[in-house]
C-alpha cells in the first residue's frame, strides 16, 4: 500500500498548548520564519516550490495550488486579492475550526506568503458566520499581527505590505463555494458566477483573485521552512503532505486526526479512531463530506489521498469521514442529505433549484411509507440528468449521494418500499 | 471575425459573438429563457445547451464565445435530451395553468415544451406554492408560480433603467422574484419587464385578461408619443369585439429597431393609447351656426371649407399645422398653402408644461413630427422664403384683432398651451370662421364652425422624421373611426375642390404623397416610400 507510517505533525503540532493561539508562542515555536524566508525569494520562486510540494487544495477540489496560483496574469497591474475560504460548511467537516482556534497565525503568516507570491495586498478571510470563537481568535491574532509589523506597511522592515480582512458569512453553504463566496463577499447574494471568466482573471470586486482554503494556505509555512521535496515526500505520488481528517459518526474517538495523505480509511476508522462504537459492524462510510459518494465496508481499503476515494468513484473532498454503523437506515440517511441539498440549493441554475427539491420530497416520501416501485429509477434518472449541467459543483456534490445510496444499497430501499406497499 | 461551423454551415461572426448569436447567423435557433441580447449573462437557465466538437459535455451556448474553427452542433441527440431535461426541470414546478394565463400563445414554455419537450411528466409530489397575482407596479402583476426564475426582469431594472427595484429572493425551489423593501415598479420603462419575461410569471395589468393572443393582428408601426419615434408593434381585436371593453388596440408592443429604441418603449408610449378609442374621437364631420351644432356629411362639410378659403384674402387665413401631422399631411399642406398663397402658416405650439426628457428614450417634445414639419417648410415664411408669414402666437393675435377671416387648426388642444387661456378663447371668438381637424374633441373643435374628423396614425399609414432626422413607416392597424379620414386625404379633396392641378391632390395612396416629396425637398432625396427599411431611413443633412 505504500502507506507513510510517519507521526509527524505540522498542523496539529502545537495544538496541545493552550497558548497555541498566541503571537508570543507561534514565535518561539519557529512561527514567522518562513515569512523572512520567503521576503527573500522571488515571487515565481515561492509558487513554483509550491508547485513541487504537490500540495492541493484541502477545501475540496483538490486542484494544485501552485498551479492555481500561476493563473494570475503576469504583469497584471489590477489590484489582486487573495481569499481564504473558511465557510467550512461541508456537511462532516470540522477541521479549519480548529486550525484557527488553535494556530491562527500559522494562517495569517500562510497568507502573508502567499499574498507574495500572486502580489496581493489585500487579503480577505471569509468565515462561516457560526463559527463565532474561530473568528474571535483569528481577529485577535491579526490585531496582535499588525502590532508586531506582521501586517500593514513595510512588514518586517521590507516593502512588502499586506492587510487582512475578516468577512463574516451569515449562514449558506453555497458560500463556501468559491464564486458564491465572492459574490457573498462583495456584498451580493450568494450566487456562485459563472464561469469563463475564471476567478483568478476576473474574481472579487472584478479583479484577479485566488481563493484557497485554510487548511492548504497553513500548509505553505511548513513548505517554505522544510522545502518542497520535504513536504511532497510525505504524501504520495499525486498529493504531498499530511492533511487533517474529521471523523464523526459511529466511531470510538470521533475528531480532527492528522495523519499523511497516504493513511487508508480503514486505519483512520479502526487505528486512530479506535472502530465502530458498542462493536456494531461497520455498515458504510462517507470519505469525503457529505457531496462524496458513499462507500461500503469492502471499499475502505483505499489510500486517502486525492486519488483513493476516486478509484471506487468516490471523491476525498473535504476529507470529511462520516461513518455510519448498522443501525442507520440508508434510506433515511438520504432523506436528511436530500433535505440538506434541497435547503441549500441557491436557486439559480434551473436543474438544481428544481430537481434537489423534487428528490428530497422523494426520498422523505419513501421514508415515510408511500414510497413507488418507479420512484428509485426517477431519482437516478432525474441526477444523472442534472449532473454536470450547472454553474458550479453544488449538484454534482449533491449526485454523489442520490446515486450512491441508491445504487449501493438498492435492496434496502426497495425492501422499504415493497413492506410501504404491504402494509 | 471568427469563422465556425454550426450544423455543417459555415458562417463568421464578429469577435465575441455568442454561440446563441452564432447560430441565428447559421440559421438555426437555440432555444434559451435567461439570454437576452441586451442583458448580462446570467447562464441560468442551462436550456441553450449545445455541443461543440472536442469538448466532452455540451456547454452553455451564451457564455460560449464564437472561436475561429469552432465545429457546432444544435442538434445532436445528446443536445436534444439534455433540451427535454431542462424543460421537465423548468416545468416540475409550474402551476400549469395556461387555460387562465394571458401568456398562453405566446409563452416560451408552451412553445419549447411542444418544441423540445414531448416527455411523459414523471413529478407527482405537491408542487411549491408561491405567491400569485402580486401587483409590482403599475402595469405589471407577478405569479412567482409561473416564474422560471430566469433574472431577465431582475438584469433589466439592474442594468438598463438602473433602478433596481427587483431582487431574487429565498433559495432552492423557493426562490421568488420581488421587490426590495419599500419599492414599487414604476420606472419610467416598467413595461419592458412584461416582454422580457418569457413566461407569464411577469403580465400586464392593463392587458390582463383582455383577450387572448391569437385573437390578435399585428401592424407595424410608430410611436407617436414623442420625437424619439419608437419602433412598435400595434396589436388590435377586431374579431371578438365583446371583450376588451370595446377597445379596439388591446396594446402596443416594442418593435426592435437597433438604431432607435432597441427593444424597449417607455410606459407613457406603452399605455398612451386610450385615446384611439376614446368616447371624445370626432366620428363625423360637424357644422356649428351659433349654439347650434349638427353633424354633416363630408359632401357637405367640404364646400364649407372650400367657400370659406375662397372669401379670405391669404393674409386672413391662419393655418396651424400639427407636429403630429405625418409627413405626407404636411406635404399636401404645404402645396395647399402655396397654391393659395397662404404665409400665415405655422406648426409650434409651446406647451403650458414642458415635456420631461431623459437621457434614455424619453424626449422633451412629445410630437412624432416636429422634425419633419421643420423640414417640409411648415414656418412662416417657409413655404415663400423671404415673405414672412404669422407664427402661431402672431395668427392668435390677429384672430383676436379680428383681422383672420379663417383659422384652420389642426389637433392642437390649445387649453394645454404656455399661452393664457383668455388669450386663446377670445382668439377663437374673434376669428370669423374656426376649423378644427382633428382625431379628438377638445376645447377648440367645441369652439369652432367646421369640424373635420381625421384618422388616428393607426387607423392609416404614413411616415414620421424623428428628431434625429429618420423617415420611419408606420402601417394602418385598424380602419378609421366612423368617418373619419387622414389629414392628406382631406386636403387633397379640398385642394382638388379648389381646382388646383397639382397632381399630389390626385393622389390616391400615401405613398404617391411622399414619392412625390420625396422628388421634391432635397432631404429626402433618393428615398421611396417602399425604399425605406423597417429601420426607417436618414434624411440629407
Amino acid at each position: 500500500m505504500g502507506e507513510n507510517k510517519t507521526s509527524e505533525r505540522i498542523f496539529t503540532r502545537n495544538f496541545h498548548l493552550a497558548d497555541s493561539h498566541r503571537l508570543t508562542r507561534y514565535i518561539e515555536t519557529g512561527g514567522y520564519t518562513a515569512l523572512a524566508k520567503a521576503l527573500g525569494m522571488e515571487p515565481a520562486a515561492i509558487t513554483e516550490e509550491v508547485k513541487k510540494a504537490n500540495l492541493r487544495g484541502l477545501g475540496g477540489a483538490a486542484f494544485a495550488t501552485g498551479v492555481k496560483w500561476g493563473f494570475i496574469p503576469k504583469g497584471s497591474t489590477a489590484p489582486k486579492y487573495l481569499v481564504i475560504n473558511a465557510d467550512e460548511g461541508e456537511p462532516g467537516t470540522f477541521k479549519d475550526r480548529y486550525l484557527m482556534e488553535r494556530d491562527p497565525h500559522a494562517l495569517i503568516e500562510g497568507m502573508l506568503i502567499a499574498a507574495r507570491a500572486i502580489g496581493s495586498r489585500v487579503g480577505f478571510v471569509y468565515i462561516r458566520g457560526e463559527y463565532v470563537k474561530p473568528w474571535r481568535i483569528l481577529d485577535g491574532a491579526v490585531k496582535e499581527a499588525y502590532a508586531a509589523g506582521f501586517l500593514g506597511k513595510n512588514i518586517q522592515g521590507s516593502s512588502f505590505n499586506f492587510d487582512i480582512v475578516l468577512h463574516r458569512g451569515a449562514g449558506a453553504y453555497i458560500c463556501g463555494e468559491e464564486t458564491g463566496l465572492l459574490s457573498s463577499l462583495e456584498g451580493k447574494k450568494g450566487w456562485p458566477k459563472i464561469k469563463p471568466p475564471f476567478p483568478a482573471i476576473k474574481g472579487a470586486f472584478g479583479h484577479p483573485t485566488i481563493v484557497n482554503n485554510v487548511e492548504t494556505i497553513m500548509a505553505v509555512p511548513h513548505i517554505i521552512n522544510r522545502g518542497a521535496a520535504w513536504f511532497a515526500g510525505l504524501g504520495t505520488k499525486s498529493q504531498g503532505g499530511t492533511r487533517l481528517y474529521s471523523v464523526s459518526g459511529h466511531v470510538v474517538k470521533p475528531g480532527v486526526v492528522e495523519a499523511p495523505v497516504s493513511v487508508t480509511l480503514r486505519r483512520l476508522i479502526y487505528d486512530h479512531c479506535g472502530g465502530i462504537r458498542g462493536g456494531r459492524k461497520l455498515k458504510a462510510v462517507v470519505p469525503g463530506g457529505s457531496s462524496a459518494a458513499i462507500l461500503t465496508p469492502d471499499e475502505i481499503d483505499i489510500q486517502m489521498d486525492v486519488d483513493g476515494p476516486k478509484s471506487k468513484g468516490s471523491m476525498i473532498g473535504s476529507a470529511g469521514i462520516i461513518v455510519m454503523d448498522e443501525t442507520v437506515s440508508i434510506p433515511e440517511a438520504l432523506m436528511v442529505v436530500a433535505r440538506f441539498y434541497a435547503h441549500e440549493s441557491c436557486g439559480q441554475c434551473t436543474p438544481c433549484r428544481e430537481s434537489t427539491g423534487w428528490i428530497y420530497k422523494m426520498s422523505r416520501r419513501i421514508v415515510e411509507g408511500k414510497g413507488r416501485k418507479e420512484d428509485l429509477d426517477t431519482i437516478l434518472d432525474v441526477a444523472k440528468r442534472g449532473a454536470g449541467t450547472t454553474i458550479c459543483a453544488f449538484y454534482d456534490g449533491a449526485v454523489g449521494p442520490y446515486i450512491s445510496y441508491i445504487e449501493k444499497f438498492r435492496g434496502e430501499f426497495e425492501d422499504l418500499i415493497r413492506n410501504s406497499a404491504r402494509a | 471575425m471568427p469563422k465556425l461551423t454550426i450544423n455543417g454551415k459555415e458562417v463568421e461572426v464578429p469577435e465575441g459573438t455568442n454561440l446563441i448569436e452564432a447560430a441565428r447567423a447559421a440559421g438555426a435557433e437555440v432555444p434559451h429563457y435567461c439570454y437576452h441580447p441586451a442583458l448580462s449573462i446570467a447562464g441560468q437557465c442551462r436550456l441553450c445547451m449545445v455541443d461543440i466538437d472536442k469538448v466532452p459535455r455540451p456547454q452553455i451556448a451564451c457564455n460560449t464565445r464564437a472561436t475561429e474553427g469552432m465545429v457546432v452542433h444544435t442538434e445532436t441527440e445528446r443536445v436534444k435530451e439534455t433540451r427535454r431535461s431542462m424543460m421537465e426541470f423548468h416545468l416540475i414546478n409550474h402551476p400549469l395553468d395556461c387555460p387562465v394565463c394571458d401568456q398562453a400563445g405566446e409563452c416560451f414554455l408552451q412553445i419549447y415544451y411542444m418544441k423540445h419537450g414531448l416527455y411523459d411528466p414523471r413529478m407527482t409530489d405537491e408542487k411549491v406554492h408561491k405567491p400569485k397575482a402580486v401587483p409590482l407596479g403599475p402595469h405589471v402583476i407577478l405569479d412567482a408560480e409561473r416564474c422560471i426564475l430566469c433574472s431577465r426582469c431582475v438584469r433589466y431594472c439592474d442594468e438598463v433603467t438602473h433602478t433596481g427595484e427587483l431582487g431574487i429572493f429565498h433559495r432552492g425551489d423557493h426562490s421568488e422574484i420581488g421587490l426590495f423593501p419599500g419599492k414599487t415598479l414604476e420606472n419610467k420603462y416598467s413595461g419592458n419587464v412584461n416582454d422580457i419575461c418569457p413566461v407569464g410569471a411577469l403580465t400586464d395589468r392593463d392587458f390582463r385578461f383582455q383577450v387572448r393572443v391569437w385573437y390578435l393582428d399585428t401592424a407595424k408601426s410608430v410611436c407617436n408619443g414623442c420625437a424619439r419615434g419608437c419602433n412598435i408593434e400595434v396589436h388590435t381585436n377586431k374579431h371578438r369585439t365583446h371583450h376588451n371593453q370595446g377597445r379596439r388596440v388591446a396594446r402596443l408592443k416594442p418593435r426592435f429597431n437597433a438604431d432607435v429604441n432597441k427593444w424597449w418603449i417607455c410606459d407613457a408610449g406603452r399605455y398612451g393609447f386610450k385615446w384611439m378609442d376614446d368616447k371624445s374621437r370626432l366620428l363625423q364631420p360637424l357644422h356649428r351656426v351659433g349654439a347650434q351644432a349638427a353633424e354633416v356629411s363630408w359632401d357637405r362639410a367640404l364646400p364649407e371649407l372650400v367657400t370659406a378659403l375662397q372669401r379670405a384674402r391669404p393674409e386672413e387665413i391662419g393655418v396651424l399645422a400639427s407636429p403630429q401631422m405625418s409627413n405626407e399631411d404636411l406635404w399636401v399642406l404645404r402645396r395647399l398653402a402655396e397654391q393659395l398663397g397662404v404665409k400665415n402658416v405655422d406648426w409650434r405650439v409651446p406647451p403650458r408644461v414642458p415635456g420631461d426628457e431623459d437621457n434614455f428614450l424619453i424626449r422633451a417634445d412629445k410630437n412624432p413630427n416636429g422634425r419633419g414639419a421643420e423640414i417640409l417648410g411648415i414656418t412662416p415664411g417657409g413655404i415663400t422664403p423671404g415673405q414672412g408669414g404669422l407664427d402661431a402666437a402672431g395668427m392668435l393675435r390677429a384672430a383676436r384683432e379680428k383681422r383672420l377671416k379663417l383659422l384652420w387648426l389642426f389637433h392642437h388642444d390649445l387649453w394645454a398651451a404656455a399661452w393664457p387661456e383668455a388669450d386663446v378663447l377670445a382668439a377663437l371668438e374673434g376669428a370669423e370662421n374656426v376649423v378644427f381637424q382633428g382625431t379628438n374633441a377638445n376645447e377648440a373643435s367645441a369652439r369652432a364652425h367646421l369640424v373635420l374628423p381625421s384618422a388616428a396614425y393607426v387607423e392609416r399609414e404614413g411616415t414620421f422624421t424623428n428628431f434625429e432626422g429618420r423617415v420611419q413607416r408606420f402601417r394602418t392597424a385598424l380602419a378609421p373611426l366612423g368617418e373619419a379620414w387622414p389629414d392628406w386625404m382631406i386636403l387633397s379633396f379640398v385642394g382638388k375642390a379648389l381646382g388646383f392641378r397639382d397632381p399630389v391632390f390626385a393622389a390616391e395612396r400615401s405613398e404617391q404623397v411622399f414619392d412625390a416629396l420625396a422628388s421634391t425637398v432635397p432631404a429626402f432625396a433618393g428615398m421611396s416610400y417602399r425604399g425605406i427599411a423597417d429601420s426607417g431611413a436618414m434624411v440629407k443633412p
